[in-house]
Parts: C-alpha cells; structure tokens; sequence
C-alpha cells in the first residue's frame, strides 16, 4: 500500500475526536490513536505510523519512538492470528512452554515466525494476568484462552482454521457459587 | 494470624449475581458511601475523609503497601491547576491477575472508591489505566463507568452538589514498566514509558506537571467499606498492622488456583492447603513466591506459622508485594525458574539506566550459561555481587525487583544451583 492511499475514514476520525477529548493534549492520544491504525490494518508499519502523527500533528519520529516501544503493536504484518503464549512465571511451571512447544511443532514453524500460509504466528509473551489459568495464550491482542492442554490447542487451531474464535470465559471466584450457578444456567 | 477466616465472606467481590450492573450494585447499598460523604459535608468533609482513610490504613495493593489515606494527604493545597487520580490498572507483576476480577466482578465498588478519593483530594479528572492485554476487561469497565454517568454519579454537578468530577478510561499497549507509576504518567501522556526521576513526587508535579496521585484498583475498592463501616471496623480485619480484605491470586501447583477473598493475614498454610485445595498430584511443597515475581521466594521449611501480611513475610525475609502466590512442588527446577525470571526484567527494562539495562542482561545471560550447565561455582558469586550493584542506583525500583529474586533463590537454594554448576565442570574435564 502506498502511503497515499493510507487514510482513516470520518467514522475513525470522529473515534479518534473522542479519545482526544479525553486528554489536554494531542500527544497523550497516541496510544489509543495506534490502536486504532492498528485494529484498521492490521499492523502499524511505519506507514501507518506516519499516518498516525499526521492525523494528531504530532511529529513522526515521536509516534515512531511510541509504537517501537509497547510490544503489543505489530511493527511488521503478522499472521491473521497472533498465538501469544505465555511462558512467564506460573504458566512456566505450570507447562506453559510444552503448549509453546506443541504448537511449534503442530503449525510447523517457531515462536516469532508466520506459518506460510499466512494464517498463524506465534509469539511467546510475559505474563498475562491469567496465571491461576496457566497455561494460557492470547489470540490476537483479544480473547484469552485458558487451562490449555494439547487437546485443547489442537480444538483452538482447528476452530481458527474455521474462524471461529474462542469466546470470553469468565473466571468467577470459587468462592462464589450463586455467580457460578448462575453462569452455567 | 486470622484463624476464623472460614466464616468469612467476600466484601470485594461478593457472592452476588450481576452485581457489576449498576441497578444491582444499588440495590446492595452501592454508592451509599459516597452518598453519605456528599449528604453530610460537614461531618464528611475532605480533610475527614482523608483522615478516616488513614486512620483505616489501606496498604497499597500494588504491591508496596502504601497507606492510602495518608498518601492522599500529600497533596498540596488546591490552586489554579487541574488536580489528578491515576488509578493503576496495568497489572503486570507475574503471579497477578486480581484486579480484572474488580473490573469483571464489582466495577463499582471500585468507581465509587475512586469517586470518594477523587472527593477527598479535590480531582477533578480521574485516569483508569488499564494494561492493553485487557482489552475485553477494559470494554466491560467501560460500560459500568457509562451506567454510572448515567446516574449522575459522575461528570459535571454530581448529583446536584455543584461538584465536577470525569473518569477516563485509557489503556496500554504491551509494557510492564507502565505499572510503575510515573512510567504509567508518562504512558498517559501519549509517550513511552519512561519513569521519572523522583523528587517531584507526583503529588507536587505529576500528570502534564500537575498535582497527581497513583493509586491501585483494589486500594481504592477498599474505599468504600472503610466509610460505610469506620476505620475501627477495618482496622478490626486481618492482622496488626495490616488490614482488610485481600484478593489472593493463587497459581502453580495447587489442586484449585484462583483468586479468591480473605482477610490479610491469612496463615500461608491454610491458603495453600486448604483454600487452594492443597499440592497437585499430592507431591510436597517446595517453595513459595508470596507476592508476585519481586518478592523474594521462600522455601518450605521457611513457612511454617507465617501468615500473609507484611510483618509476618518480612520476618520470614519476603514481602507481601500483591498477593500474587506463585506455589511451587518439589520438581520445581529453581534454576529454570530463576533464569525465566530474570529473563521477564531483562526483557522489561526501560533501558534508562545503565545497572539495569546491562544488570539484567548480564543476570539473564549467566543464569542461562548456568541452566544450561555451563556455569561455575564463581558465576554464583558474581551473580551475587551484581545484584548488590543493581540495587538503589536506579530511577525506579525494577531493578532492584530484578536483583531480589536472584539473591534470595540463590541464597535459599545453592544446593542446587551448586549441583548445576559442580555437574558441568565434571562434564567439561
Ligand atoms: C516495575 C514496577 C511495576 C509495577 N507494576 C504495578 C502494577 O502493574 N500495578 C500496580 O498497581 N502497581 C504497580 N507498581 C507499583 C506502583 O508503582 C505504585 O506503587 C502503585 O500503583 C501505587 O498504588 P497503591 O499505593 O494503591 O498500591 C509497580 C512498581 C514497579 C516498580
Ligand atoms: S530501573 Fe530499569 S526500568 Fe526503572 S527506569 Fe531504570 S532502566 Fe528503566
Ligand atoms: S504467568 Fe502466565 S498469565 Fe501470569
């Protein structure tokens, strides 16, 4: 894509009014604004990124030093899904790098790389805020997949293959049984 | 020590259905507290408030352990500039995972704890700053703090009191050193996250150079319990000298991990055994990391009569951090364990500081040569040494959050690096 061609539409520009408002200045939108870029193509290449600073006026190099800086923006195109597996404390104990492995192994290619076909790239990733759920991974910035077997990976990869994703799991304490009771009725 | 923990029942994330909707939160006396500060100004003025809040000493659940009211009395007199609450939601310390419970569970409780601090030192705009990987935490937030200007319970002329108080919601993208506080302001603020250098403190200069307070989630979701019920009250909770309800995030090799809800000063022992349903596979407990990654991991033997609270970890020679409670079997391989560890810091470094950007690379690269039984004997020495190096020179304290772990697993488990190391120079001639 050429950079002529990136531009955002009036409805992204009327979210991105929104997220301004919420800040005194142009700069502090930068995180929300990437990922507006980002959720649009997919990635925030550093085209995408002088789209962004255009679109705040903000100079580039700035955008550029933000987007290098968190890991959750792709700086290059990825797979259609990202597996970010967590490898970091509890899920390492808890079998966190067998998942990694497996899926290594199941979609042919390692942790940072894209399956030829264009459909997977792994990632292997720091805690989650999942850790009573370990092993877990994450699809794609979004859902959270927990309590992972190879079974269970298998299912998730067959499901994606379909685009199908995995939906939402609620963790309700075990403490409390009228919110469970609810949730399974 | 809490002993009649099982009659307790949850305060923070209690047994009731849908109570993140804000009709139900009402029906179960939600945003009474608040209600009852602007009813009665007087009586619940914002130096009182603030007093009763420190009086009910609310240590930070960030994992500092901070008093929450007495850190509100920090900031300085109200002037011409916009005043700030930066509520910590970035939830990144490994082992964590118990503030999405407030956000899924009781949102709420924590806005209107938000609310009353926001009361109490005169803010006008409260930031929630919620990690990235959150995101569908962050869109069920969304939607309590929308419920909740629709009720008037913010925005401009609260209820009537001619009192204006915003809360946005915001969010990360991938960066653990955005917990640190003012790597959270400089987050806020559009840039990378970089910590600050302190002094100013962010009272005096924080968000845009403004008078700013950090607080955690479940710091300020304690808020309203202490005004509906008095300090005695929660004073009357959990151990001497800390109080309250905590939300333990149970992981590792326990038969039920999970978060659940119990006083401070819970018996290490009985969370493990019987809250969390005890050892996997039956095998023997081998060490126990209390409060997430930076607190120091203690071994078995270490745990007997210690209870989750400050003083008892410290004198046990750990900290209480956030309640994060990484439980670990006898097949743990601390080795493994250790290097992943210090893997994470090298990995989240912000790079600013010369010991801890080189610090934790050289703490992951020895750890590595060591796991991969390449090391010697002195590697644990020097291992040692460079944690003493890394520590106190630094603008924010990730390294030395880096350099605990590896002193103190060394220290409690030399065997077995030793054996890791003894193993390899036999190899090698
Ligand atoms: C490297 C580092 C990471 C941190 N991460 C978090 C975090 O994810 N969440 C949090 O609430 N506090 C975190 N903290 C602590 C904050 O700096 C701060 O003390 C806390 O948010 C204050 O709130 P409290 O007093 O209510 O605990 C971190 C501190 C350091 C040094
Ligand atoms: S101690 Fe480490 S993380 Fe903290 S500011 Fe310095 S380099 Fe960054
Ligand atoms: S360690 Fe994997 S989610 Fe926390």
């Amino acid at each position: 894509m050429t950079e002529q061609e990136l531009a955002f539409t009036q409805d992204e520009l009327d979210e991105i009014e929104r997220i301004k408002a919420k800040f005194p200045t142009n700069k502090a939108a930068t995180l929300r604004v990437l990922w507006v870029a980002q959720e649009k193509y997919g990635h925030v290449k550093p085209e995408v990124q002088n789209l962004v600073a255009d679109t705040l006026d903000l100079p580039r190099s700035h955008v550029h030093g933000v987007a290098s800086f968190y890991t959750q923006y792709y700086k290059e195109e990825t797979g259609t899904y990202v597996l970010d597996v967590c490898t970091c404390l509890s899920c390492q104990v808890c079998g966190g790098y067998d998942i990694l492995h497996h899926l290594e192994d199941e979609l042919g290619i390692k942790a940072g790389e894209t399956t030829e076909d264009g459909m997977f790239t792994i990632q292997e990733v720091e805690c989650l805020g999942a850790c009573g759920y370990a092993p877990m991974l994450q699809v794609t910035n979004g859902v959270y997949a927990n309590n992972l077997t190879k079974e269970k990976v298998d299912k998730l990869i067959e499901n994606l293959r379909k685009g199908k994703k995995p939906e939402f799991e609620s963790m309700v304490m075990r403490q409390n049984e009228k919110r469970k009771k609810e949730l399974s009725q | 020590m809490v002993e009649d923990w099982k009659s307790y029942e949850p305060l923070i994330i209690p047994d009731i259905p849908n109570l993140h909707r804000i009709e139900v939160y009402e029906e179960h006396d939600g945003y009474r507290a608040f209600r009852r500060i602007l009813d009665n100004p007087e009586e619940w003025s914002r130096t009182n408030v603030t007093n009763e809040v420190k009086a009910a000493n609310i240590r930070g659940r960030g994992g500092a352990g901070f008093n929450a009211g007495l850190k509100w009395s920090f900031m300085p007199q109200p002037d011409e500039r916009p005043r700030y609450l930066a509520c910590n939601g970035d939830e990144s310390e490994p082992g964590t995972f118990k503030d999405r419970n407030i956000f899924e569970f009781n949102p709420h409780l924590f806005i209107e704890g938000a609310l009353i601090a926001a009361y109490a030192m005169s803010v006008d705009v409260i930031y929630v700053y919620i990690r990235g990987e959150y995101i569908d935490w962050v869109r069920i937030f969304e939607k309590a703090v929308e419920e909740a200007y629709e009720k008037g319970y913010l925005g401009e002329d609260i209820l009537g009191t001619g009192i204006d108080i915003e809360m946005y919601t915001t969010y990360g993208a991938g960066a653990y050193i955005c917990g640190e506080e003012t790597g959270m302001l400089e987050s806020l603020e559009g840039k990378r996250g970089y910590p600050r250098i302190k002094p100013p403190f962010p009272a005096q200069k924080g968000l845009w150079g403004n008078p700013t307070t950090i607080n955690n989630i479940e710091t300020l979701a304690n808020v309203p319990l202490v005004i509906n019920n008095g300090a005695d009250w929660y004073q009357s909770i959990g151990a001497e000298d800390h109080n309250g309800p905590v939300l333990y995030g149970i992981s590792g090799h326990v038969n039920k991990p999970g978060v659940y809800e119990y006083p401070a000063g819970m018996p290490v022992e009985d969370l493990i055994y019987d809250v969390a349903g005890g050892i996997r596979g039956n095998k023997e407990l081998k060490a126990l990391i209390p409060g997430g990654t930076s607190t120091p991991v203690l071994r078995a033997d270490q745990l007997e009569g210690v209870s989750m609270d400050s003083n008892s970890l410290r004198d046990a020679g750990s900290m209480m951090g956030t309640a994060g409670m990484v439980v670990l079997d006898e097949d743990t391989d601390m080795v493994d364990l250790l290097w992943r560890i210090t893997h994470f810091f090298h990995h989240e470094s912000c790079g600013q500081c010369t010991p801890c950007r080189e610090g934790t690379g050289w703490l992951e690269k020895v750890l590595l040569k060591i796991k991969n039984g390449e090391g010697e004997i002195k590697d644990l020495d020097l291992l040692l040494d460079m944690t003493t190096q890394m520590e106190g020179r630094t603008i924010c304290a990730l390294a030395d959050a880096a350099a605990w772990p590896v002193r103190h697993t060394i220290n409690r488990f030399r065997d077995e690096f030793e054996e890791r190391c003894k193993k390899s120079v036999h190899a090698v001639a």
